[in-house]
């Protein structure tokens, strides 16, 4: 009798912990699990379950309500960005996911890890052109990391578990879920959420090799005139302190491109400066002269490189890369250290001899001396009346003491704010490098405000960028998002008219832009704010909006035609880099 | 480094959408897929992609790590033909009485090593496998007969070196990372190395 009663109970038991819940609700015990707090999204038909669902969860879920989808994955990255988490976007099918394209290509190409979930039409009306139904994964496919139509709730808990796997491990990057109308609805049996460790087909770190490590330490330990230069990848490491013992102990003269700013503090002696197209003087020349390249990180992106065929030819080239794609794409290596740079820079350091460069190191600060008379000086300190970025961002520095968290968009101020920003925290400078998205800069600090609530948070944004999103200052609004916005305001598409200027003859085809009031526009949306046009207003102005308790707007009227300096011309090498 | 043809193994998870996840790795650079197979691999859950494309060394291997990148790409071999047995299969719908009447056909049949699948009033269907050559070959005699209709498979391949993927497989399966190297062409060269 026992024998025969006994798995009955044993049902009996199990039937008790499994619940019956719905697809929607799936997806949000899913974001509780991955101990999400924060969404950014957008609801509307065809992801109506789970906005239903959502209306429960409200005390453990954070949305966020923007004004346009771009407006929240623009805002998610900001958020991962700031916070080194995984950006959780909501969005509708149709256009709702097809706004959601321009912010997964800029989260691709810069790495960021996001997990997008899109509603979708009900399974059996896909591919009927029914109402609200785009292609969602074919048309994502290109810029995601991966992504995955769900059509059966059952699949949630699991594919849910290996989006945020996916999007987080290895080389982050996104991950877009779409989930059909029904499967939202569908009730199923939930069995728990377990999380993701291991995809049989996923290799997110490649094994790492001691015989490169040690090979690479040899050919540092004997370099008369090595150089490091490094990207994000040390940031998406979260291997900041390792980086910060390997260029201490060998001593090496270290460069950031624009996406690996603020990994170590902008004043570490070893730190000579940004390299790339508007990047210093010292790190771009000296690019062609050093003997060994320590390449960490990076991925050789042209607009860091130049002219390919003339970059680093007489050096010895050590990448480290945790994408092994990475290696030998653009530039051959002749040492590559495959892994986490977490784990290889250890073992780099630990073989490298202690070493100072001294002759080196000041062969970069005399460069540096050569370009702050011809660039530097005048930009930060201008002899005429006429406002420069420069000068705006070094009074920002002077007063945020280089603890606050610089979000910027595309152009010229971007360039001007990379160049001169000081940063003393990792995760300080957001800004969209790979993909160059105007429009930016706006949502992406109101993600990083909730990514790093207690930092400050200031965006400088362009007068053309900030139209192309402005729309999110009623997301601002509404959450009483405490960002500073400075818009630096020269009435022109600033970069494109540089260019105009410098290789088109002057010839200025539509960058001639006209702006509303932007404080009239602020003022709109109750959030206050000011025009600068005067020097001597420009600091009480930006005490101003720094002392201010909530979101400010600041538009600086700067120089219509100023241009950024030094400059790599497309198509040259990084010695042709020209002063002016 | 001059193109040539290289045939691409990938062994993947069966998984809707990768066929377009593989293929937008060459659109993406205008390269040109000569043929592309799917097929089950020796294993069951285990999907076999072989393609063949005409190019460079040099980006064969950048394609292939892009395809391994792939989530759902367990691993990507490049192989020049030398490296490879491979087959191509070819039908050819021809008329009947053509074939009944002139002798020439029967002799240019055997000569081809081609065999008749289907024998109707009206039309034989035949069959060839082999190289691209071989298979062409057959149209070229096949044409002054009224070749009614031609069609080719995809290439099919299997690596001479490779010992299938169980053992593979098997390394995919652990958690802890893969013995796999990935192989750097300047590797075991250190003179060449630490010549500063």
């Amino acid at each position: 009798m026992n024998t025969v009663e006994e798995p009955e109970k044993k049902i009996a038991r199990s039937a008790k912990t499994i619940e019956s819940i719905s697809g929607s609700e799936a997806v949000l015990k899913a974001l509780i699990a991955e101990n999400v707090k924060t969404i950014f999204g957008y609801p509307g038909g065809a992801i109506m379950p789970i906005y239903d669902a959502l209306y429960d969860y409200k005390d453990r879920l954070h949305h966020i309500l923007v004004r346009h989808e771009q407006g929240a994955i623009h805002a998610a990255q900001g958020f991962a960005r700031a916070s080194g988490k995984t950006g959780v976007v909501f969005a509708t099918s149709g256009p709702g996911a097809t706004n959601l394209v321009t912010g997964l290509a800029d989260a691709m190409i810069d790495s960021t890890p996001l997990v997008c979930i899109t509603g979708q039409v009900f399974a059996h009306l896909l591919g009927t052109d029914a109402f609200q139904e785009t292609d969602v994964i074919n048309i994502t496919t290109p810029v995601t990391k991966w992504n995955y139509q769900v059509t059966d709730a059952i699949e949630i808990p699991s594919i849910l578990a290996k989006a945020f796997y996916i999007a987080g491990s290895g080389r982050p990057g996104p991950v877009l879920i779409d989930i059909t109308k029904n499967a939202q609805l569908q009730k199923f049996d939930f069995k728990g959420y377990t999380t993701c460790k291991h995809i049989r087909s996923y290799r997110p770190k490649p094994i790492v090799r001691k015989e490169y490590i040690e090979q690479a330490a040899q050919l540092i330990n004997v370099a008369q005139k090595p150089f490091v230069i490094f990207g994000q990848g040390i940031i998406l490491g979260k291997a900041e302190k390792e980086f910060k013992h390997f260029i201490e102990k060998s001593g090496i003269p270290a460069a950031w491109t624009i996406m690996g700013m603020s990994a170590i503090p902008t004043d570490h002696p070893l730190g000579v400066g940004m390299l790339g197209m508007h990047g210093n003087y010292g790190p771009n020349v000296l690019t062609n002269e050093c003997d060994v390249l320590i390449a960490i990180g990076m991925r050789f992106d042209d607009r860091v490189t130049g002219r390919l065929d003339k970059y680093a030819k007489q050096a010895k080239i050590i990448h480290l890369d945790i994408d092994p794609a990475e290696i030998d794409k653009n530039v051959k290596t002749t040492i590559p250290v495959w892994g986490d740079c977490k784990e290889t820079l250890p073992l780099l350091t630990e073989l490298v001899n202690k070493k100072t460069h001294m002759q080196w190191l000041q062969r970069f600060k005399d460069f540096q001396k050569q370009e702050e008379e011809t660039c530097i000086i005048p930009e930060l300190n201008p002899i005429n009346e006429v406002l420069t970025m420069g000068e705006v961002i070094n009074l920002l520095n002077e007063l945020t003491k280089g603890e606050a968290i610089i979000v910027t968009d595309v152009g010229q101020h971007q360039m001007v704010a990379c160049r001169y920003a000081k940063y003393n925290y990792s995760r300080s400078n957001i800004t969209s490098g790979g993909l160059g998205t105007m429009g930016f800069a706006l949502p992406a600090s109101i993600g990083a405000k909730f990514g790093a609530e207690k930092r400050t948070v200031v965006s400088v944004i362009g007068d053309g960028g900030v139209q192309m999103t402005i729309q999110e200052l009623g997301t601002i609004m509404q959450f009483n998002v405490d960002v500073k916005i400075i818009v630096l305001n020269n009435n022109f598409l600033g970069m494109v008219r540089q260019w105009q200027q410098l290789f088109h003859d002057k010839r200025y085809s539509f960058v001639d832009i006209t702006s509303p009031d932007f404080v009239m526009v602020a003022k709109g949306y109750h959030i206050e704010g000011q025009s600068v046009s005067k020097r001597e207003h420009l600091k009480n102005a930006l005490s101003t909006m720094l002392n201010h308790k909530e979101a400010y707007l600041l538009e600086v009227m700067v120089g219509k035609e100023n241009n950024v300096f030094p400059m790599v011309p497309q198509g040259c090498s990084v010695s042709e880099i020209r002063l002016k | 480094m001059s193109k040539q043809e290289y045939t691409i193994t990938v062994y993947t998870e069966n998984q809707i959408g990768l066929l377009n996840r593989i293929a937008i790795i060459f659109s993406r650079r205008k390269i040109n897929i000569e043929s592309l197979n799917t097929s089950p691999s020796e294993i069951d859950s285990v999907h076999r992609f072989t393609i063949v494309i005409n190019e460079t060394e040099d980006v064969v291997r950048k394609l292939c790590r892009q395809i391994e990148k792939q989530v759902e790409v367990l691993k990507a071999y490049f192989n020049t033909n030398d490296e490879i047995i491979w087959q191509e299969l070819a039908l050819y719908k021809v008329p009947t009485d053509e074939i009944a009447e002139k002798v020439k056909v029967e002799r240019l049949l055997r000569q081809f090593g081609a065999r008749a699948v289907v024998i109707r009033k009206d039309y034989t269907i035949f069959e060839t496998t082999g190289h691209r050559e071989e298979t062409e070959g057959l149209i070229k005699a096949l044409e002054p007969y009224s070749l009614i209709e031609f069609v080719r498979s995809a290439r099919v391949a299997i690596i001479n070196a490779s010992k299938g993927f169980h053992e593979k497989l098997k390394e995919f399966e652990s958690e802890e990372p893969g013995t796999d190297v990935i192989e750097n062409e300047f590797l075991n060269q250190q003179d060449e190395v630490f010549m500063m």
